[in-house]
């Protein structure tokens, strides 16, 4: 199946100047494993939304079909066939 | 001659270059609203580099390189310059130091957390020093307000085996063994913050800065949380010099480019006033090794911010400059050894780190 993932403007740099990535996954997929398959194409995203304990970056929101993923599964909030992902910062600093 | 100055605040990089160090071109901020604690100018190649590590508050810590003094950035594109190893269940949170010691191409970056990174490649890709990451003391080491940070990297001038590196909280470490062994080298030195009958423990210090002299490399000068030392055995043993300072509180100390026993130190009032003493910004120098030490004002009114424990360096041309940063935003530079100091710059974010060379 294909996830959409939403790159914000900040990122589009690290992801070739695109700004919808469609990734393909196995059925039964999570977010981990779309962010796993948008690391392979665009390695140096993966750095900026995930540490390399593979966790979250505190300021980074991952919304899952309109839901903030913490407020769901983590990174193992489940994605469907027509699943959207989007990237957004939080709101923080001064 | 171009005189180069990088600029490392709490929202971004600003780089000022001039011709005569009267007159200064400061850049727009580069790497704008990331925190820069660490930058490194490598002037022992033709070309110049400098290295920075930047950390978004967002998006991540990591480290860029300049080729052409700022112009264009490079960080290496499929795997992130330093990262800790899978093992280690550790995440790199920024680098607090970049070194230059003896051996060409080679660079020493220190981090947050408590880590020592060596690069082969001139600050591309870095290599975890396992046997300080892995260190028996480590369960003593504490984190510092400032967070738990390999924060000083003191490499030998002609010894590739040699170094010292300072952290806040545990104290100097030394290795003659190119980092295969570590030493806790803080006979001396004074930890006020514990109680009385345990002010003097083999590690655990709170060192702030460590700077060689330039022409005795035994001779080692250091900035503890309470206690301004001098060290003439490489750090093996310290011994007070703050005698002559108003304070023994602060966060910066730094050798003279070219003079044996010339030091420079920009007290603070004291760990619970964190302001420079008696509201006025002031360097003091020493030209005997810290037995004696003169003030010089910076600014002649009344200011509140402080020198951090990179914003003192100097650009180690013939006739040094010596710069000061400050929390602030304000950026100053003296021409004459220290007698008297003019602004690069102010009205900046707080300003973390300087480094300043010749290119």
């Amino acid at each position: 199946m294909a996830v959409s993932v939403l790159i914000p403007g900040a990122l589009r740099v690290d992801a070739a100047g695109e700004s919808k990535v469609s990734v393909e996954l196995g059925d039964g997929g999570v977010l981990r494993d779309v962010l796993d398959a948008l690391a392979e194409r665009h390695p140096r995203i993966d750095r900026r939304l995930r540490d390399e304990r593979g966790e979250l970056r505190r300021y980074v929101n991952v919304y899952v079909d309109g839901e903030e993923c913490r407020r769901a599964g983590g990174l193992d909030t489940p994605v469907g066939e027509t699943s959207e992902v989007q990237i957004l910062p939080s709101v923080a600093g001064g | 001659m171009t005189y180069l100055l990088a600029i490392g605040t709490g929202k971004g990089l600003f780089l000022a270059t001039s011709s005569d160090r009267e007159n200064w071109e400061v850049s727009n901020p580069i790497f704008a609203v990331s925190g820069v604690y660490a930058v490194g100018i490598d002037t022992r190649r033709s070309t110049p580099r400098l290295l920075v590590s930047a950390d978004s508050a967002h998006y991540g810590p990591s480290v860029y390189l300049s080729d052409d003094l700022g112009k264009n950035w490079d960080e290496s594109h499929d795997s992130a310059p330093i990262a800790f190893p899978a093992d280690t269940d550790a995440s790199f949170k920024r680098a607090w130091q970049f070194a230059f010691g003896p051996e060409e191409d080679v660079v020493y970056a220190g981090s947050e957390p408590w880590a020592l990174w060596r690069s082969e490649d001139r600050g591309r890709t870095y290599e975890l020093n396992r046997p300080l990451w892995e260190h028996a003391d480590k369960p003593d080491w504490n984190e510092g307000a400032g967070g738990p940070a390999i924060h000083t990297i003191v490499p030998h001038p002609t010894d590739p085996a040699s170094m010292l590196i300072a952290m806040s909280t545990g104290g100097v470490y030394s290795t003659t063994d190119r980092g295969a062994s570590w030493t806790a080298s803080n006979t001396g030195i004074k930890a006020e913050f514990m109680p009385e009958g345990q002010q003097f423990p083999d590690h655990g210090q709170c060192i702030h800065k460590v700077s060689r002299d330039s022409q005795v490399a035994e001779r080692v000068f250091l900035q503890n949380h309470g206690g301004v030392y001098r060290s003439d055995d490489g750090g093996a043993t310290w011994n007070d010099i703050a005698g002559g300072l108003p304070t023994d509180f602060g966060f910066s100390i730094l050798a003279h480019p070219g003079r044996a026993n010339v030091a420079y130190n920009a007290p603070v009032a004291f760990s619970d006033n964190r302001f420079p003493v008696d509201g006025t910004l002031r360097v003091h120098r020493t030209e005997d090794g810290g037995a004696s030490w003169t003030a010089h004002d910076v600014l002649d009114e009344p200011y509140y911010g402080i020198v951090l424990r990179d914003a003192l360096c100097t650009d180690a041309a013939e006739r040094p400059g010596i710069y000061v940063g400050t929390r602030v935003g304000d950026v100053f530079v003296s021409t004459d050894d220290g007698d008297s100091y003019r602004q690069v710059v102010g009205h900046l974010p707080d300003v973390l780190c300087v480094r300043a060379a010749e290119v």
